[in-house]
C-alpha cells in the first residue's frame, strides 16, 4: 500500500509520549515508524535489547508501549522473541489464541545487535521465525556513555576509541551488518533511515517496514538513527544528519527481497562524505591540517561500498 | 494404567515431556543431556506432540527462548548439563525475577575446567542461588517423578518460579533401569493447562515484562520473589501428596533411611544414595546404628526439618561432590551445618568432597566414612571437618 502521510498519521501511536529518550535522538522516530506500519487491529509482541530504548521507555511502573512488550537481556533481543513466536504458533495450534494476528518484533542497538547479540539474531533467521528484527543503528554504544562498537565508523571519536595525539579514532572500519543478515538468504532485508520531509520523510522506513512485517518469515531490517549525544549535533539537525548520511552515499537506501538487491534511493548530485562528518563532533579531528588523508580513507570506503552495491542492484 | 519399561533417565525425562505435550522445547545438544532434546524431537517429527522445537544455536538463547516462550503463555521446558548450564547464568536469574515457571532438566556433569563430561554437582550447585527450585533424583524414576511434579510446582499460583530437575550424568541419565511410567492421560489430568493470568500473547491485555527496576521498587520485587521461594516448601509437599495418591510413590523434602535410632549418618545428594544405602544395610547387618539422609529438594532448602532429623544423631558426615573453594566446605556442607545451628554444640558434622569429575564411589570408601563417624561418637573429637574422598594427595 502507498504512503499516505495524512492516513499514517492519523493511526494511534503506538510508542506513546513520556518515554525518557533524548531530544534530537533517532531511535524513538525508528521505532514508531516501524510500529506505524502494523495493521492497526494487529497486536505485536515487542521485544528490546538492553539499551537506551529499552531503559528510557519501560522503567517500572511505566510503560510507554501500547503492545505486549518484553526485554530480557543485553545480547538475546532475538531469541527472547522467537520463543514468544513459537509458543504463539503452538498456542494458536491447540486453539488457546482467538482469531486475530500477533506480529512479533525484535529491537536492539547496534552493539546489542553488531556486537553481543549477533549470535542470537543470526541463530533466530535461520530458524525462519515469523519475526522482524530492527537495529538501530546509531554506532556505539550509547547507553554506557559512547563506547566505539563493530558499526563505529572508521575515525570516530568514542570513550573507548578516543582521538588521540597518536591514534585518529576507531582505526577499523565498521562491519556491514546488512549484508552479512543478506547472506541469511531470508526473504527481506533492508536498509533505511527515517529523512528529512524534502526526502519523503518516514516514506522509505514506512514501506520497508510494512513489507518487512508482512512477508512471512524472517525480515532484518537497519535503520540508521543519529545519537546526539555520541554524534555531537545540535539536536534539531536529526533528520538533517539523516539525509546528509543517504546524499553521501555512507548509508545507502537498499532493500533485498528473496535475494534480489534493489536500491532505493539515488542521490541527485552524490556529496562528498566531508558533508556527513563536519557537523559531528565525533568527526571534529579529521578537519585539523594535516588530517585530510583521513577523510580521503574514508571517501574512498564510502565510495568502494557504493559501487559494489550498484553492482548488485537490479536498477542500478 | 501405569506401565512398567525399562529406559535411561534422559529417555524417562523425554517421556515425562512427551506425556506434559508443553507449547515450547528450546534447547542445545550437551553430553550428557543431549539425548533429552533428541528423544523429544523425534516425538516431534512423529506428530506425537504439539510442541514448537526450537533447536537455537546455544544455551544462552536455549534460556532466553524460554523466557520468551514462558512469558508469552506457553509452558516451556529444556535440558542441559555443565557449561550449558553456564551459559544461561545470566538468564537463569532474569527466568526467576520474571517469575516464569520454566522446566529444566538439569542433567549432573562436571563444569569446566578442566574439561570432563563425567558427573558431579558443580554446574547445578554454582546455580544453586539464582532462584530456581531445584529437586535432585537417585534414580530415573526419581528423575521422571520429579520432572512431572516440577510442573505443578513452578506454576503454583503462590510459587510462579521455575524449576531445575537435577540427576546424574551417565550413572542416571544414561543407565538403563526399570521404570514405572504413568499413562499419559494420567499425567495430562495432573498436571492439567496452563493458564497464565498475564502473557504476552494476549492480545486483548497486553503486558510489559522486564522493566528497569530502580531502588524504589527493585527491592520489594526481590522480597516477592523470596517469598515465593518460602511458599514452595508447603506446596512441594502438597504436589507430591497428590502424586502419591495417582502412582503409590512416597515424596518429601527428603527421604530418611534407617534414621528412626540412627547414631551416625551421612547426607548425600542424588544417586550416591544407592550404595549409601547398600553400605547402611551391611553396618545394620553387623549392628551398627547408621542411617542416612538424602536431600531431595536443595531450594527452598529444608532447614527446619534437616535439623530436626539429625537432632539425636551424635556425628554427620556430609557428602559434596562439588567443591565451594572457600577453604572450608562444599555447598551441601554449609546448607547443612547453618541448618544445624540451632542444635550447635551437640551434633558432630564433618564434611567430604567426592567424586568430581566422575570418580567412582565405592563401598569400600563409603564405608570408611561411617567408621570415621563411628570413631567421632564414641570420642566426641573431630579431628578434621573439610576432608576429601578418593583422592590422591
Amino acid at each position: 500500500m502507498a504512503f499516505n502521510l495524512k492516513q499514517e498519521a492519523k493511526k494511534p501511536e503506538r510508542l506513546t509520549g513520556g518515554h525518557r529518550m533524548c531530544a534530537g535522538c533517532g531511535a524513538p522516530v525508528v521505532v514508531r515508524g516501524i510500529l506505524r506500519a502494523l495493521n492497526e487491529e494487529d497486536h505485536a509482541v515487542v521485544s528490546c535489547a538492553t539499551g537506551c530504548l529499552e531503559v528510557s521507555t519501560f522503567i517500572y511502573p511505566y510503560s510507554a508501549w501500547t503492545d505486549s512488550f518484553i526485554h530480557s537481556a543485553f545480547e538475546n533481543s532475538a531469541a527472547t522473541v522467537s520463543g514468544a513466536e513459537a509458543a504463539y504458533v503452538a498456542m494458536k495450534r491447540k486453539g488457546k489464541l482467538p482469531q486475530g494476528e500477533t506480529k512479533f518484533i525484535a529491537f536492539g542497538g547496534d552493539g546489542g545487535t553488531y556486537d553481543i547479540g549477533i549470535q542470537s539474531l543470526s541463530g533466530a533467521m535461520e530458524r525462519g521465525h515469523n519475526m522482524l528484527y530492527v537495529c538501530y543503528d546509531n554506532g556505539a554504544y550509547m547507553n554506557t556513555g559512547i563506547q566505539r562498537s563493530s558499526a563505529t565508523p572508521k575515525y570516530a571519536d568514542t570513550t573507548t576509541s578516543p582521538a588521540g595525539k597518536v591514534v585518529p579514532g576507531k582505526p577499523q572500519s565498521r562491519k556491514d551488518l546488512t549484508m552479512i543478515m543478506v547472506n541469511h538468504n531470508i526473504p527481506y532485508v533492508a536498509q533505511t533511515s527515517p529523512l528529512g520531509s524534502k526526502k519523503g520523510g518516514l516514506k522509505d522506513l514506512h514501506e520497508k517496514a510494512q513489507k518487512a512485517l508482512y512477508t512471512p518469515g524472517p525480515a532484518f531490517i537497519n535503520a540508521l538513527a543519529p545519537c546526539p549525544r555520541g554524534w555531537r549535533y545540535d539536536t534539531p539537525r536529526l533528520l538533517e544528519l539523516c539525509d546528509l548520511a543517504v546524499d553521501t552515499c555512507f548509508w545507502p537506501l537498499y532493500e533485498v527481497v528473496d535475494g534480489v538487491y534493489h536500491i532505493t534511493y539515488f542521490p541527485k548530485e552524490k556529496l562528498p562524505v566531508e558533508a556527513y562528518l563536519k557537523p559531528q563532533g565525533r568527526f571534529r579531528h579529521l578537519f585539523k591540517a594535516g588530517n585530510e588523508h583521513l577523510i580521503e580513507n574514508i571517501q574512498k570506503e564510502v565510495d568502494d561500498r557504493w559501487a559494489m552495491l550498484l553492482k548488485l542492484a537490479d536498477n542500478a | 494404567m501405569a506401565k512398567r519399561d525399562r529406559l535411561s533417565g534422559n529417555e524417562a525425562v523425554a517421556v515425562a515431556m512427551r506425556q506434559i505435550n508443553p507449547d515450547v522445547v528450546a534447547a542445545f545438544p550437551i553430553t550428557p543431556s543431549t539425548e533429552v532434546p533428541q528423544y523429544f524431537a523425534s516425538f516431534v517429527s512423529d506428530g506425537q506432540v504439539d510442541t514448537e522445537f526450537v533447536p537455537v544455536e546455544s544455551e544462552h538463547s536455549a534460556m532466553s527462548a524460554c523466557i520468551g516462550a514462558q512469558a508469552a503463555g506457553g509452558r516451556t521446558m529444556t535440558a542441559t548439563s555443565a557449561n550449558g548450564l553456564a551459559l544461561m547464568w545470566e538468564m537463569l536469574y532474569i527466568a526467576a525475577s520474571s517469575r516464569l515457571p520454566i522446566t529444566l532438566a538439569a542433567v549432573n556433569r562436571a563444569l569446566s575446567g578442566p574439561i570432563n563430561i563425567h558427573n558431579d554437582h558443580s554446574d547445578t550447585m554454582g546455580a544453586r542461588d539464582s532462584g530456581w527450585i531445584q529437586i535432585y533424583g537417585e534414580s530415573n524414576q526419581e528423575a521422571y517423578d520429579n520432572f512431572i511434579q516440577a510442573v505443578r510446582i513452578g506454576e503454583h499460583p503462590d510459587v510462579m518460579l521455575p524449576v531445575m530437575d537435577c540427576f546424574d550424568g551417565f550413572i542416571t541419565s544414561h543407565a538403563v533401569e526399570n521404570i514405572e511410567l504413568m499413562d499419559d492421560a494420567d499425567v495430562k489430568a495432573f498436571v492439567g493447562e496452563y493458564d497464565p493470568e498475564y502473557y504476552l500473547n494476549n492480545a486483548s491485555h497486553p503486558v510489559a515484562v522486564g522493566p528497569l527496576d530502580l531502588p524504589p521498587h527493585y527491592f520489594e520485587h526481590k522480597r516477592q520473589q523470596a517469598q515465593a521461594m518460602m511458599n514452595a516448601k508447603k506446596v512441594i509437599l502438597e504436589v507430591a501428596d497428590e502424586f502419591y495418591k495417582l502412582t503409590g510413590r512416597k515424596y518429601g523434602l527428603f527421604e530418611e533411611y534407617k534414621m528412626d535410632d540412627a547414631e551416625i549418618a551421612m547426607v548425600v545428594l542424588n544417586s550416591t544414595a544407592g550404595t549409601a544405602k547398600y553400605v547402611v544395610d551391611e553396618l545394620r547387618a553387623n549392628g551398627v546404628k547408621a542411617g542416612l539422609i538424602k536431600v531431595r529438594v536443595f531450594r527452598p532448602f529444608p532447614v527446619d526439618e534437616i535439623c530436626e532429623a539429625l537432632k539425636n544423631v551424635k556425628a554427620v558426615a556430609v557428602m559434596d561432590k562439588a567443591d565451594s573453594f572457600n577453604a572450608a566446605g562444599g555447598p551441601l556442607f554449609t546448607e547443612v551445618t547453618s541448618a544445624l545451628y540451632k542444635n550447635a554444640g551437640t551434633v558432630n558434622v564433618i564434611n567430604y568432597i567426592y567424586g568430581l569429575g566422575g570418580r567412582d564411589v565405592k563401598t569400600d570408601e563409603l564405608k570408611s566414612v561411617y567408621t570415621k563417624l563411628e570413631e567421632i561418637a564414641k570420642t566426641g573429637k573431630v579431628d578434621s571437618v573439610y576432608n576429601y574422598l578418593g583422592v590422591r594427595e
